[in-house]
This record gives C-alpha cells, sequence and structure tokens, in this order.
C-alpha cells in the first residue's frame, strides 16, 4: 500500500495500538525549555522515576532570558526574579537526572527549534517532540515533530512514548517561482490566510512542490514553524539533496553512522500514488509579500490591499473583525500601508536564523532607521548565529543602521523577558503571532517577512520592496 | 464504570464568549508561565480581558482593576463552571497552563464547535471535557436563553431549560480519563517490556540516533 511521509514514520515509530484504540509511538528525541518543563519534573520526581532514556533530552534556556546580557553574564544576572527561578529550576533539573544542557552561559545557547537543527540533534526520520507548538519546525528535516503539553512531556520523560490518535494527511503543493520580496515566510502567511487557523486541524501537513524543492533548510524551516498557525501540529517535508547537504554539515555523526542512516533517510518521502485527505495547490508566482493586520495570523492581506470592509462581512465575521480592528487602532477604510510602526523586531523561532539576517541586513545595509522607529531590534536565534554573522559583518550593518544587536533568546516574539511592546505601540515583527497582548499588554503586533520588517524600520511604514 | 476522579453528571451555570479562535494566549498569557507550579492559575484566566490593567504573577484578582464589561466578572458567572464558545478555541500555543487556568476557575466543561489539537489533548489530562458541536447547534445555544446546564458525561449528553436536548460525541477512552481520573505514566509503563524490546530492534538497526549516548 503506498505511504504518505507522515504514515511512513507513523509507522516506523509504532509500538502497538491500545485497547483504548490509541496507538503508542517510540520518541526520539526531546527538546526541553525552562516554562513547560519545571512541572513535568516534578511529576517525575513524586512517582519516583527517572528519564527513560537520558540521551533522548536536549534542554536550553529561551522564553524568559534576558536579550542584553553581553559577556560573562550569569543566572544571577537575571534581574526578573521570577524569570530568574524558572531558568534556575532548568539547571537544577538538569544537573539531577543528568541531561545534556546548553545552559544560559553556553556558547550555542539558543531557540531550542533554532539549535536543535544547528547542532546536529535534529536528525531526519526522527520523532521529535518538545513542549512548545512550534516543534513542527523540525518537520523540515523529514521528521514527525509536534508540540505537547507539560503531561505529556513528562510522559516522554517517563515512557519515551506518546499515545497519540493518528492524524489525518494534508498535501500542500505550492507550485511557481516567488516575486522579487516574497520569501518563505509571506508564502505560509499566504496560506494561512486561504484555509485559515482552523484549517489544519486534526491533520499532519506535508508541504512540497517544485517551489519547497527549490528553497533552502532555513526557508523550509519557517514553513514547517507556523504549520500549528494553520492549526496542524505536524508540518513536514520529504528529505532530498538539500536535507542531506544540511545534515552532513551539522550533524556531528561518524562516516558510518552517516552512510548507513542516508540509506533510511533516502525513502523519507510520499509515496507516488499515497492518497491524502485533503490536498491544496497554490500557484505561489501570483502572490504578493503579506503581512497581518489583525490578531490572528489568518487576518493577513497583500501588503498594498484594503482590509476587509464590515459592511461587506457575513454576520458570523463582522464580530470578529470589529474586534480585531478595534484592538489594533485601524480605522475603517484605512489600508496596512497608512500605519506609522513604532518598533521592529527581527527574531522568534520563525525568522531569526542566519538566512533570515543575511535578508534583512541587505535592506538595511547603508540605510538608517526612521525617526519615527522608537526602537528597532535583532535577536540571533542563536549563539552560533549570533557568531556566524558577526564573522560575515552583518552586526555592524545593523548597529550602523541605529539597530540593536541583542543575545539570543525568544524575546519580543511572546515576551516574557524584558523585550516587550508598551500598550499601542505598532510592531513590524517576523515572529508568528499576533494575538492580542502576545508582544506586551495592548501592543499591536503585525506578521511580516524579515524583509518587510527591515524596510520598515528604515521607511516607518511598510511598502513596496520590488 | 467506576467513579473516582469527577461525577457523571456536571451541571451548572454557563458563561459564554461569543468570538471565533480564542487562541491559549487570551486563555493565560505568558506572564503566568512563569510559574513552576501545576496549579493557582484561577486569577489569571482570560486576564488580558478580566481586567483593566496589566497583571504580574503573584498579584491576586483583589488587586487588579476589575474589567466589569467581562462576563466572568458578572454574576452569576463568577460561579460558572461550564463556558460557551465559538470555533477554533484554545488555538496557538501548547502551554497545559491554559488548561490549569480554566480549570482553577472552575471550568470543568468548555464547549465549542472546534479547538486546537494541543489544546484537546491536554483538557482530558486535566479533567476539563471538551464538547464539540456543531457550528448551528453552537448557534442554537447562543440564542437560547441558558439557565442550568447539565451534561451527562455517560450519555454523552447536553440538556437545558428543559426543552433543548443535544448529543455530543467524545471518544470513550479520553472521556474515561476524565471520569475515572487515570494516570497516563502509570497506564502506559504497563507496557515497560513492548517498550523496551522496540527500542533495542531501533537501537540496532538504526544506531545513529543513539549515537551519543
Amino acid at each position: 500500500m503506498p505511504n504518505t511521509l507522515y504514515d511512513k514514520l507513523w509507522n516506523e515509530h509504532h509500538i502497538k495500538t491500545l485497547d483504548s484504540g490509541e496507538s503508542l509511538i517510540y520518541i526520539d528525541r526531546q527538546y526541553l525549555h525552562e516554562v513547560t518543563s519545571p512541572q513535568a519534573f516534578e511529576g517525575l520526581s513524586k512517582k519516583g522515576l527517572l528519564p527513560w532514556r537520558l540521551g533522548a533530552n536536549i534542554a536550553t534556556p529561551d522564553h524568559n532570558v534576558p536579550t542584553e546580557r553581553g559577556d560573562s553574564f550569569t543566572v544571577e544576572n537575571i534581574s526578573d526574579d521570577i524569570s530568574k527561578i524558572q531558568v534556575v529550576e532548568l539547571d537544577k533539573n538538569c544537573n539531577k537526572f543528568g541531561i545534556k544542557q546548553f545552559d544560559i552561559t553556553s556558547a550555542n545557547q539558543g531557540i531550542v527549534h533554532v539549535i536543535g537543527p544547528e547542532l546536529g540533534y535534529t536528525l531526519p526520520g526522527m520523532t521529535i517532540v518538545c513542549g512548545d507548538s512550534h516543534t513542527s519546525t523540525h518537520g523540515a528535516f523529514g521528521c514527525l515533530a509536534m508540540g505537547i503539553g507539560t503531561s505529556e512531556v513528562e510522559h516522554v520523560l517517563a515512557t519515551q512514548t506518546l499515545k497519540v490518535s493518528k492524524l489525518l494527511n494534508m498535501k500542500v503543493i505550492f507550485e511557481g517561482t516567488p516575486q522579487r520580496g516574497v520569501s518563505s515566510k509571506d508564502i505560509v502567511l499566504f496560506l494561512i490566510g486561504e484555509i485559515g487557523t482552523a484549517g489544519g486541524n486534526g491533520h499532519a501537513i506535508e508541504f512540497s512542490g517544485s517551489y519547497i524543492e527549490s528553497i533552502s533548510m532555513e526557508a523550509r524551516m519557517t514553513i514547517c514553524n507556523m504549520a500549528i498557525e494553520a492549526g496542524a501540529k505536524v508540518g513536514l517535508i520529504a528529505t532530498d539533496s538539500t536535507t542531506m547537504d544540511y545534515v552532513k554539515e551539522h550533524s556531528p555523526l561518524s562516516v558510518d553512522d552517516l552512510a548507513l542512516a542516508q540509506k533510511h533517510w533516502n525513502n523519507l518521502f510520499s509515496d507516488k500514488e499515497a492518497i491524502f485527505d485533503k490536498e491544496i495547490v497554490i500557484d505561489i508566482s501570483q502572490i504578493k509579500p503579506q503581512v497581518t493586520w489583525g490578531t490572528s495570523p489568518e487576518m493577513v492581506v497583500d501588503y498594498d490591499a484594503g482590509l476587509p470592509e464590515l459592511s461587506l462581512q457575513t454576520e458570523a465575521n463582522k464580530k470578529n473583525i470589529e474586534l480585531a480592528k478595534n484592538y489594533m487602532g485601524i480605522k475603517e477604510g484605512e489600508k496596512l500601508t497608512d500605519l506609522e510602526f513604532d518598533r521592529v523586531f527581527i527574531g522568534s523561532c520563525t525568522n531569526s536564523r542566519i538566512e533570515d539576517l543575511r535578508e534583512a541586513a541587505s535592506v538595511i545595509k547603508g540605510r538608517i532607521v526612521s525617526k519615527k522607529i522608537t526602537e528597532a531590534i535583532v535577536v540571533p536565534g542563536s549563539g552560533m548565529v549570533k557568531a556566524q554573522a558577526e564573522a560575515e559583518g552583518l552586526d555592524k550593518i545593523f548597529k550602523d543602521a541605529g539597530f540593536i544587536w541583542r543575545d539570543p533568546g525568544c524575546s519580543m516574539c511572546l515576551g516574557m523577558n524584558p523585550d516587550q511592546l508598551k500598550p499601542y505601540e505598532r510592531c513590524a515583527s517576523t515572529s508568528n503571532r499576533n494575538f492580542e497582548g502576545r508582544q506586551g499588554n495592548l501592543g499591536r503586533t503585525h506578521l511580516m517577512s524579515p524583509v518587510m520588517a527591515a524596510y520598515t524600520a528604515i521607511n516607518g511604514v511598510i511598502g513596496d520592496l520590488s | 464504570m467506576k467513579v473516582i476522579g469527577n461525577e457523571l453528571q456536571i451541571k451548572g451555570i454557563v458563561a459564554s464568549i461569543d468570538r471565533d479562535n480564542i487562541d491559549t494566549d487570551q486563555i493565560i498569557p505568558t506572564e503566568y508561565l512563569k510559574s513552576i507550579k501545576k496549579f493557582g492559575f484561577e486569577d489569571y484566566l482570560f486576564d488580558g480581558w478580566r481586567y483593566l490593567d496589566d497583571g504580574k504573577l503573584g498579584i491576586s484578582k483583589n488587586e487588579r482593576k476589575i474589567n466589569h464589561e467581562f462576563v466572568l466578572n458578572q454574576e452569576p458567572f463568577t460561579q460558572a463552571n461550564i463556558l460557551l464558545t465559538r470555533d477554533n478555541f484554545g488555538c496557538g500555543s501548547s502551554r497545559e497552563h491554559a488548561v490549569w487556568a480554566l480549570r482553577d476557575f472552575g471550568i470543568r466543561v468548555v464547549i465549542a464547535s472546534s479547538f486546537g489539537d494541543i489544546f484537546y489533548n491536554n483538557c482530558f489530562k486535566n479533567g476539563v471535557l471538551p464538547v464539540k458541536l456543531s457550528k448551528d447547534q453552537i448557534e442554537e445555544i447562543f440564542k437560547a436563553e441558558v439557565g442550568e446546564m447539565s451534561v451527562s458525561l455517560d450519555s454523552k449528553k447536553i440538556e437545558f431549560n428543559n426543552t433543548y436536548q443535544y448529543e455530543f460525541d467524545v471518544e470513550d477512552n479520553l472521556l474515561e480519563r476524565i471520569v475515572l481520573g487515570l494516570d497516563d505514566v502509570d497506564m502506559t509503563l504497563k507496557y515497560k517490556n513492548d517498550i523496551k524490546l522496540f527500542e533495542e530492534l531501533r537501537k540496532k538497526e538504526k544506531p545513529w540516533i543513539y549515537a551519543d549516548e
């Protein structure tokens, strides 16, 4: 029987079907961070259990950490006492159980979904979980990767398995060549606009087509990262030579292990006759840069298009749109290009990799951040990304333009650390969620690509990238 | 069915929030994810809508500026144990704190036309029952003036005002977890040997996954 990539990964990790009808699947890798793990470790201790397989787990603090650390910063220097407790707790738990951690002083610390792949802990064909919904990112490597709750984090620590029901299969085919100024972020935002934030509920989405084949691993990670914003906790992409080149560069595996693994990895694609429950084809050559206007990632339009007008909406839609426009401070008849921005944030597990920083820097080079922008920050996704960017002189380009160059972390994507919007501030953000209050109480978030965020920093408004 | 964790009938007051796509950041904002505890989130449920000021972990609702327009601040809904909402409730972040906050406030049942996948799973681990109804049924409930609602876990039915009755579908095994208060880790460890055998074989066939051990 022909199988989808998701089916193949499911079958390979399937231990047994339980009486309940659910399945027990084996988990190869778990990433841990400070926010969703303390209660899981506590649960493990209360039961008197130890982690099933220590080596499966990799930890790093990312959500809470300040991004103005500089040299010789330690956990003791975190000024928010409550954040400090959580980071200290991760240190304690990793030490107590013997889990490998890239702690706040490590050169490799960073956003968990950035460091996993770049340190070679994410390998094709793995099942990967983390107490974070953006775990779908790792699906870019032909992995079955998904976000889980804290009870499940404890379950994986204790049993190396997850008890789950199988998802349905959805295929999204992106065909064509993108217009100038259009990046993978625009493509995935466009998809979310088309199918909605519930469009992928209950499904694993496989992204395919000539566009996917043509893009880098970084761009693929951006797309899989946002599968969850389309409702799918699993996003995935078949492996190919691009995947293999990345893995060879980043993996610490021996030549023998790599050769053996590659035979297996070459089979990580959907069979030609495989049947999907849903299939969507999108001609990406028609897509313009996308910018969100509302408080859900599905509230997205072409950067220069008009916004949904209240008078043209169904009753059901009207309320959602009215609430969102009010929250965002957008008047009837206003377009996105009419809005003046206060802040710019380039970072997050969606867009903080080296390619994102290179693209943003190419727009900024030799120019100055607009006086209208009160603060523009770049937060590299990891210590490794930061070092690479500095080696290429990107930090200098950003700093010369008036950007602040920060240390790695989740930062203003969710404002758990001091990087937050003030009420009513409007932010051009390369992150993944424009929910109410996400970047700070009453803050206004517009999601966009790194190049559009860079353009906004220079001009104070969004605009034409061609 | 032997009842340990929860009774089979949940009766109570229904609070409704009439909007789609209520994400887990609305159910509980990130500030409160700094807690390392599994309980004590009741004052932070729907924090951004429930209060007019910006809160901090550790500050109780008595010290906050209450938004009297918000349903959970109005009587009798301060005592609500059933929440009615629209489509895609609990989308976004995987934070189980969202369910903990609902549970700690006293919400035992959430009724919506659909749920975010991760949130839906998290509910069953914490004794909160997510009930899926069709969009039309949800619309009817919004229009009806609901007094007390009764949710039956064994017959999988919702009843109110003596006239309305809706059946809902939920997998028995998930429902059992709520009713019996079962612990997944204990249940799975019964299959310890199956997991060990699977793992041994995997190590032989795919040694690179275990290369750094």
